[in-house]
């Protein structure tokens, strides 16, 4: 398999904090890649580096065998790689349904075409009961989903997800790792930042773990499980003896 | 989406029945304000409203249309049709190169900008001999026709030429909200960072709407130029006449098409109204209403007269 996204040496400040300290991995094409850390470990900053949002400090990014750095977020999108956020960002005053047109108008020009399309990807995350609400009125998890409706209207070749199950109940959990799943079938490549186990073990491919800014595991979520260093990091040492 | 026909129907029924009912020249000059208002606000919506870009500079492009197409005509006979023309292309160009810039503002850093840059054009103009400085320029009075676009007789053709511009802002709202730029205008409004990570470039749909609102503004200050036939800084380029603009749009509705329609309704006529009581000077009392009036809408009805309907729809029992 070759790497669809590949991260190398990307480093970024804020004064004196070093979110994300010399990063690097790939996510091969098809996978479902497991980011893993603490809170404050830098997960969010590298998606913002990443897809455009922040300037790294050092460093490369490169998607399809395209070096991407730089790149605004909007040119990334339209080059098919897409992030959610942590903290949920719909367009709340406009419908479900308006919401995922303007997602869908990416790769549609006419709105007639962006509306089927809304609808169809609607009806795949369980929201088209739901189209003619305003965002503002769903629930958190409805929010959510609406999220990862949107940018998958833009039919993207690689998904970043951060957080997008924290907050759900056991239910919608089980729910948004099933339409994961289903995803990758369709072709997506995933990234999913999320800081419970219990979700991404199953659900991973390879898990990558960030821990002060630093890339300290990269392997499969079995052998990730076992890694001292990791359970150190993300469960604190009282965790060790236990694993 | 609401469906245009009833509307537009109902529009056009009644600016025809108004100078019927209201025939005296008085009434037919608040029709015309209406009506100018009217498109004025909804040229100030598409930028101010869909985009959610407050502008209170917005009679910048006014000044630039009014003095483009009377430089033009004074200097070199240039048809006051083709001299809006131009001045509605100088305003959209004025505003891209004032967008770049002040665009990536946030909130309310864009809104005191746009007031800094309508006071530096305000005080610019009154000061340029070159045209007409503090003295102002009066038109040269031609002949009654549509082609001198002056009307001595009668003001029923300004009435007329009004309801084209009110037209010709409502239609291009109209074509906005159903395209993909109305969609990605709303998407700014509502996140700006969220419209990005779905592949809308900001920036460029800001420029767009901008320069539509900018340039149809500036027809309406042409309008204005060959209704009064006399212009100055001090009537086409001051702060009230751009708050004037944007509440137009606010007390109406901001973000729907007929808002500034109902906004024009209610204020032109209390314009008037303040004028009669407080005198020609009467400047500052209208600024301090124009404030009260923003106050009061942002605490009470966001969407503005537009949103009290919506509201009443809601109530009453849904047809089947
Ligand atoms: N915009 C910012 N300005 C300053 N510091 C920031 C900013 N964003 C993140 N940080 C800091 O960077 C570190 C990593 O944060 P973040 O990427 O949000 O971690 P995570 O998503 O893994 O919880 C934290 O110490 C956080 O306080
Ligand atoms: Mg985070």
């Amino acid at each position: 398999m070759t790497a669809l996204l590949e991260i190398e040496g990307l480093t970024k400040h804020f004064g004196g904090v070093l979110a994300n300290d010399n990063v690097s991995f790939g996510v091969a094409e098809g996978e479902i890649l497991g980011l893993l850390g603490p809170n404050g470990a830098g997960k969010t900053t590298l998606f913002n580096c990443i897809t455009g949002f922040l300037p790294p400090d050092r460093g490369r990014v490169r998607f399809a065998g395209v070096d991407v750095t730089g790149r605004s977020a909007s040119r990334l999108a339209r080059d098919g790689l897409v992030r959610t956020f942590q903290i949920v960002r719909v367009f709340p005053d406009l419908s479900a349904l308006e919401n995922v047109v303007i997602g869908a108008l990416l790769r549609h020009g006419r709105v007639s075409a962006a509306r089927r399309r809304a609808l169809e990807v609607l009806e795949d995350v369980g929201l088209a009961a739901r189209s003619n609400v305003r965002a503002r009125d769903l629930t958190t998890a409805e929010r959510k989903r609406l999220e990862v409706a949107r940018a998958l209207a833009t039919d993207p070749r690689a998904l970043l997800l951060d957080e997008a199950m924290s907050g759900l109940n056991p239910r919608e959990v089980a729910e948004a790792v099933a339409l994961v799943r289903r995803l990758r079938e369709g072709g997506v490549t995933i990234v999913l930042v999320e800081h419970v186990l219990e979700v991404v073990m199953p659900l991973a491919d390879r898990v990558v773990v960030l821990q002060e800014g630093r890339a300290i595991a990269d392997a499969t979520p079995a052998a990730v499980s076992r890694d001292p260093a990791v359970i150190e990091a993300y469960l604190g040492p009282q965790f060790i003896e236990r694993a | 989406m609401p469906r245009p026909g009833l509307p537009v129907i109902a529009l056009v029924a009644a600016a025809l029945v108004y100078p019927l009912v209201f025939g005296s020249p008085a009434a037919i000059n608040v029709g015309v304000l209406i009506l100018l208002f009217a498109a004025l606000g909804t040229a100030w919506n598409l930028l101010g409203g869909y985009a959610g870009q407050i502008s209170f500079g917005h009679a910048v492009f006014f000044g630039i249309g009014a003095y483009t197409s009377t430089v033009l005509l004074k200097e070199a006979g240039l048809s006051p049709w083709l001299g809006m023309l131009a001045g509605a292309a100088l305003a959209a160009l004025a505003a891209v190169l004032l967008g770049v810039p002040t665009f990536r503002l946030a909130g309310h850093y864009f809104a005191i900008a746009t007031i800094v840059i309508g006071e530096i054009a305000h005080t610019v103009v009154r000061n340029l001999d070159a045209i007409g400085g503090a003295r102002g320029l009066f038109l040269p009075i031609l002949p009654t026709s549509l082609v001198n676009y002056q009307f001595h007789n009668s003001r029923l053709p300004y009435y007329g030429i009004a309801f084209g511009l009110y037209a010709l802002a409502l239609a291009a709202t109209l074509m906005v909200e159903r395209r993909r730029i109305g969609y990605y205008l709303r998407a700014i409004r509502e996140d700006p960072t969220a419209s990005r990570s779905v592949g809308v470039s900001v920036l460029q749909y800001k420029l767009a709407a901008a320069a539509l609102s900018a340039a149809l503004t500036a027809i309406c200050g042409t309008f204005y130029a060959q209704y009064v036939l006399f212009i100055d800084s001090d009537s086409v380029f001051p702060l009230s006449l751009s708050i004037l603009i944007a509440l137009t749009a606010i007390l109406g509705g901001a973000g729907r098409a007929y808002g500034p329609l109902l906004g024009a309704g209610v204020l032109v006529p209390l314009s008037e109204i303040t004028r009669i009581a407080f005198g020609g000077t009467g400047r500052g009392a209208d600024l301090v209403i124009y404030g009260a009036l923003i106050v009061l809408i942002s605490v009470a009805q966001p969407g503005g007269i537009a949103a009290l309907g919506d509201a009443l729809r809601r109530r009453l029992p849904q047809p089947a």
